[in-house]
């Protein structure tokens, strides 16, 4: 640049100077989590396909430290990721049902009926 | 009305954050911490097997495992664009929706052997 | 009062320096001081070669951002002793090129806002006879909030795409640009949908949020980008699977 203009620069640790900007990072980290589990749940179904023996020896491994701390982790940030995302998500929507617009408390409480009912039809489904 | 790719990318990767914030708490709760630490009786294995091998389970699977990844893909690739000011933007991208994509594969032939077997 | 504080201010002179640095100035702790009193004091009493901008001192103009403590604020809405004991750092707002000392270039600013068309489009201009267009008071609460935008350029200096990549069209844009969408006058959003589909129009922005939560005027530009994203979203699919129905 030929001009006089300075161009303050932007550091790479720009996310951990203010609470606000490192909660959003963390809140975008929570992607690699989410696709964490989705490969977990991958596994899980290859080794039932595979027959009990690959069943119970993923539930071992599942059952190990390591893995079990992994997986505390990545569930606090599926936790983040629910939690930000139903607050999110009156500000990025206008619901208007008779005219009038839906209080942001309803939207969210609306998210949170609904992942309770996923919840106990999943949990259901699956300790029956 | 000019052609965009990018409000269908933001519909996928809107519809995977909601489809990730209802589905993953429970899944996740269950498989990885409940069951393995011995909170939840693990499922015998032919009830397992009936689960994960059902139809209805392979169709919503199916349809929530893909969207899922791709929001995981297109938010994590924003990650490294904004939060470590990585440069390399097709690599990244590649590496992302490839990941994404791969992951759909994967979830196709799993859940298709679950089902046959 | 007898009480000084200590201001920490930027100085940079263009002609002069490589960069941007330091200089410190006590002022007098006034309870009702604002920043901006603290910065005319400097200059009428201490250096008169300080270089700001300020006009209404009341937080209508939008002349007077500045980074107070890394925080984008209107210095003239900022109080002295809230940062008492001191001492306060005043930098120029945040995410633009400095000019001179706390003086910043918007030129980005003002070369994006007039892309996305904020004025009342209409396929075809009523005739004067015709008398004024009307507006019922639902009609106008459904953009008012947007229209309250002082263009202060506090939600720019604090996005940190807009810092990344200036490239992106920024959150007061997209936010004056719905309350002309919203605006039952109105007749372009087709016209301002075609710039700001764009991944440097609304989806560039990822939701961080600090837009809003410095607007000093509760604007919410995060919520106008985000609800611009699903209207855009909706138009897309209408188009795509109804091509016909829209021509």
């Amino acid at each position: 640049m030929s001009d006089l203009l300075y161009r303050r620069p932007i550091s790479v640790w720009w996310w951990t100077r203010k609470r606000s900007y490192f909660l959003f990072v963390m809140r975008e980290l929570s992607s690699l989590f989410i696709a964490w589990f989705v490969l977990y749940l991958l596994l899980l179904i290859r080794a039932v396909a595979h027959g009990e023996a690959a069943y119970d020896d993923f539930l071992d491994t599942a059952a190990s430290p390591w893995l079990v701390a992994v997986n505390l982790v990545a569930f606090g940030f599926v936790v983040l990721h629910t939690v930000t995302w139903f607050s999110l998500t009156p500000q990025a929507m206008v619901v208007s049902l008779r005219g009038r617009r839906v209080p942001a408390a309803v939207i969210i409480g609306a998210q949170y009926a609904g992942l309770a009912v996923v919840s106990a039809l999943v949990y259901w489904l699956v300790t029956r | 009305m000019r052609f965009s790719i990018y409000p269908f990318i933001w519909l996928a990767f809107s519809g995977g954050g909601v489809m990730a914030a209802i589905f993953l708490p429970i899944l996740a709760f269950l498989f990885a911490l409940a069951i393995p630490l011995g909170w939840v009786d693990p499922p015998t294995y032919d009830h397992i097997a009936a689960v994960a091998g059902h139809p209805l389970t392979f169709l919503v699977l199916l349809g929530l495992f893909p969207v899922i990844l791709i929001h995981a893909a297109h938010r994590f690739r924003y990650t490294l664009y904004d939060g470590l000011q990585v440069k390399h933007k097709g690599l990244v991208a590649l590496l992302c929706y490839g990941g994404a994509l791969a992951g759909s594969f994967a979830t196709l032939v799993f859940l298709g052997n679950a089902l046959t077997a | 009062m007898d009480d000084q504080i200590s201001l920490r201010v930027t100085r940079y002179r263009p002609d002069k320096d490589a960069e941007p640095s330091w200089q410190d100035y006590d002022v007098p702790l006034r309870e009702e001081w604002t920043i901006l009193d603290a910065l005319n004091h400097v200059k009428n009493e201490l250096d008169t070669t300080l270089a700001f901008r300020w006009s209404c001192r009341m937080g209508i103009c939008g002349s007077c951002g500045m980074n107070v403590e890394g925080e984008p604020r209107l210095t003239c809405a900022t109080f002295l002793a809230d940062y008492a004991p001191g001492p306060v750092r005043v930098e120029p707002l945040g995410n633009f090129p400095v000019a001179r000392d706390l003086v910043v270039d918007i030129e980005d600013f003002m070369e994006k806002l007039p892309r996305v068309k904020p004025w009342i489009i209409r396929d075809e201009e009523q005739p004067v006879d015709d008398g004024e267009y009307l507006q019922t008071p639902e009609e106008l609460d459904a953009y008012k909030q947007f229209s309250m935008c002082i263009n202060c350029m506090l939600c720019y200096a604090a996005c940190p795409v807009y810092g990344l990549d200036p490239d992106f069209v920024g959150p007061a844009a997209i936010a004056l640009a719905e309350r002309y969408d919203l605006d039952s006058r109105d007749q372009g959003a087709r016209e301002r949908l075609d710039v700001l589909i764009e991944h440097e129009g609304v989806y560039g922005c990822t939701f961080v949020g600090e837009c809003t939560r410095v607007c000093p005027k509760h604007v919410d530009p995060a919520g106008a980008i985000q609800r611009y994203k699903l209207k855009a979203a909706q138009q897309s699919v209408k188009a795509f699977l109804l091509p016909r129905a829209l021509r």
